[in-house]
C-alpha cells in the first residue's frame, strides 16, 4: 500500500509528464489557452492512462517480454518479442483511444461532445506512450502498481495544463516584448513552473 | 518521375522546401511540432546529436515511403497506416542504435520510442507527403529534420558548456583555465526546465530578427 502511494505521489508530482520529461507538449501547448477546454483534454488524458498503462503492462506481461510466452507451452520459453513493443503498444493505444470514444459516445453524449476532437487526438499524444514505455522501463511488479502509475501521470499532467491555461489566460492582460508573445512565454512560463516543481524532488514516502 | 515534371532535382522550388523548414517554418519554434520527445536528451551534445540524426531519417524515409504509396492508401485507415511504416522505421533505429551504439541508446532510454508519437513526423506525412511526390517529399522531410535536429543542437551545445562545462566530453572550460579564475559550472542547466527557457529564448531571438512570425 505504502508502495503504491509512492509510485502515485511521484508521478503526479516528482517524474511529472511535463516538466520532467516533456512529455505531452505539443497538445500541452496547443489547447493551454483557456482553461475549459485544458479541463476537458487533461480528463481525457488521465481516463486514457488509467486504461492503456495497464492493458499494455499485460500485454508485456504475456506477450512481449522474453520468455513471456511460457504459458503457451515450454517450448516458448526462449521467444523474446520485446523488438515488436513499439508497433503492439501504439496499436494497443490507438484501438484503446478508440474503444473508449465509442463508449464515451454511446454513456455520455455530454461528455463526448465536451470533449470533442480531443479524443482522437490522443492517440498521437507522446505521454500515453511515454507512459507505457516507462511503465516497461521501470519494471512495475504488477497490474496495481502499473494502473497507480497510469492514473498518477494523467493527473500530473492534467494539473500541468490546467496551471499553465489559467496563467495564460491572465497573461493575456500583461505587456511582454513582442517577439516573445504567445509561444516564447509560454515556454519561458513552462521553465519556471518546471523550476517549482522540482522543489518536490526527493519526496519519497 | 523527375523525367516527367522536368523538373531539374535540385530545382529553386524543391531546395526553398529545405531552407524554408530550418528558419522562417521551422518545425519546433513555429510550427509547434515535436517538441515532446525533444527536449528530454538535450543535457549533452552527443545523444541530441544521435536523436537528431534519428529523427532525420525517420522522417526522411517514411515521407518518401508514404509518398510513394499515396495513391494506394485508403483515406479512412491512412492514420493507421502512417504509424505502422513510422513503427517500423523506429524499430529499426531502435535496434540498429543498440548494436552499435548501445550506451547512448540508454541514454536516450525511451525517447527513442517516442519519435513514433513525435508530431512532425505525421504532420508532414498528412501535410506533405500524402500529397506530393517521393523527391519533393524526401527533401521536405530532410528540411523538418534538420531543423528540429538544428534546435536541439543549439540547446545542448548550451546546456552542456554552461552546465557541465564540456563538449561532446570534452572538457572546454577545463583546457581554457576557466575553472583557475573563478569560473563555476552552472548546475542548473541540467535541470529539465532549462531546456524549455533556452528554447523560449531562441524564439525571442528568432522572432526579433523576423518580425513577421511575431503573433499578435
Amino acid at each position: 500500500m505504502e508502495n503504491l502511494l509512492n509510485i502515485f505521489i511521484k508521478s503526479i508530482f516528482v517524474e511529472n509528464m511535463v516538466f520532467a520529461f516533456f512529455l505531452g507538449m505539443c497538445s500541452y501547448l496547443a489547447v493551454s489557452k483557456s482553461v475549459k477546454t485544458a479541463i476537458g483534454l487533461g480528463v481525457a488524458v488521465i481516463f486514457v492512462l488509467v486504461i492503456t498503462v495497464p492493458v499494455n503492462y499485460l500485454l508485456e506481461k504475456y506477450i512481449l517480454d522474453k520468455g513471456a510466452l511460457v504459458w503457451l507451452g515450454q517450448g516458448f520459453a526462449d521467444v523474446d518479442l520485446s523488438f515488436l513493443t513499439f508497433m503492439v503498444f501504439i496499436a494497443m493505444i490507438a484501438a484503446m483511444v478508440q474503444l473508449v470514444e465509442m463508449i464515451v459516445e454511446k454513456f455520455s453524449p455530454s461528455l463526448y461532445n465536451s470533449l470533442g476532437i480531443f479524443l482522437p487526438l490522443i492517440a498521437v499524444n507522446c505521454a500515453i506512450l511515454g507512459a507505457s514505455l516507462f511503465m516497461q522501463e521501470r519494471e512495475y511488479h504488477n497490474i496495481a502498481e502499473a494502473t497507480v502509475f497510469g492514473l498518477g501521470s494523467g493527473i500530473g499532467w492534467f494539473l500541468a495544463i490546467t496551471g499553465i491555461a489559467a496563467i495564460r489566460e491572465k497573461m493575456k492582460y500583461s505587456n511582454v516584448p513582442a517577439p516573445l508573445r504567445g509561444l516564447g512565454i509560454t515556454f519561458i512560463l513552462t521553465g519556471l513552473m518546471a523550476l517549482a516543481f522540482m522543489g518536490f524532488m526527493g519526496i519519497n514516502l | 518521375m523527375n523525367k516527367i515534371t522536368k523538373e531539374p532535382l535540385f530545382s529553386a522550388k524543391n531546395l526553398k522546401l529545405f531552407t524554408d523548414q530550418i528558419d522562417k517554418n521551422n518545425p519546433i519554434t513555429v510550427q509547434v511540432l515535436g517538441i515532446c520527445s525533444a527536449l528530454a536528451v538535450t543535457v549533452k551534445l552527443k545523444p541530441a546529436l544521435v536523436m537528431a540524426l534519428s529523427v532525420v531519417i525517420v522522417i526522411a524515409v517514411s515521407n518518401v515511403v508514404i509518398s510513394a504509396i499515396r495513391n494506394l492508401i485508403p483515406d479512412r485507415i491512412r492514420i493507421i497506416v502512417q504509424l505502422v511504416v513510422i513503427a517500423t522505421l523506429v524499430i529499426l533505429v531502435d535496434q540498429v542504435l543498440k548494436a552499435y551504439a548501445f550506451d547512448v541508446s540508454k541514454q536516450l532510454s525511451v525517447f527513442v520510442g517516442l519519435i513514433i508519437t513525435n508530431c512532425i513526423i505525421m504532420g508532414r506525412l498528412e501535410a506533405f507527403a500524402m500529397a506530393n511526390k517521393p523527391w519533393p517529399s524526401f527533401i521536405d522531410g530532410l528540411g523538418n529534420g534538420a531543423g528540429y535536429g538544428l534546435i536541439l543542437i543549439i540547446v545542448a551545445f548550451f546546456r552542456e558548456l554552461l552546465g557541465s562545462g564540456t563538449l561532446m566530453g570534452y572538457p572546454v572550460m577545463e583546457k581554457i583555465g576557466a575553472y583557475s579564475i573563478g569560473y563555476e559550472n552552472n548546475g542548473m542547466m541540467i535541470l529539465p526546465p532549462m531546456a524549455l527557457i533556452v528554447v523560449g529564448l531562441i524564439i525571442w531571438v528568432q522572432r526579433s530578427r523576423n518580425k513577421s512570425l511575431i503573433e499578435k
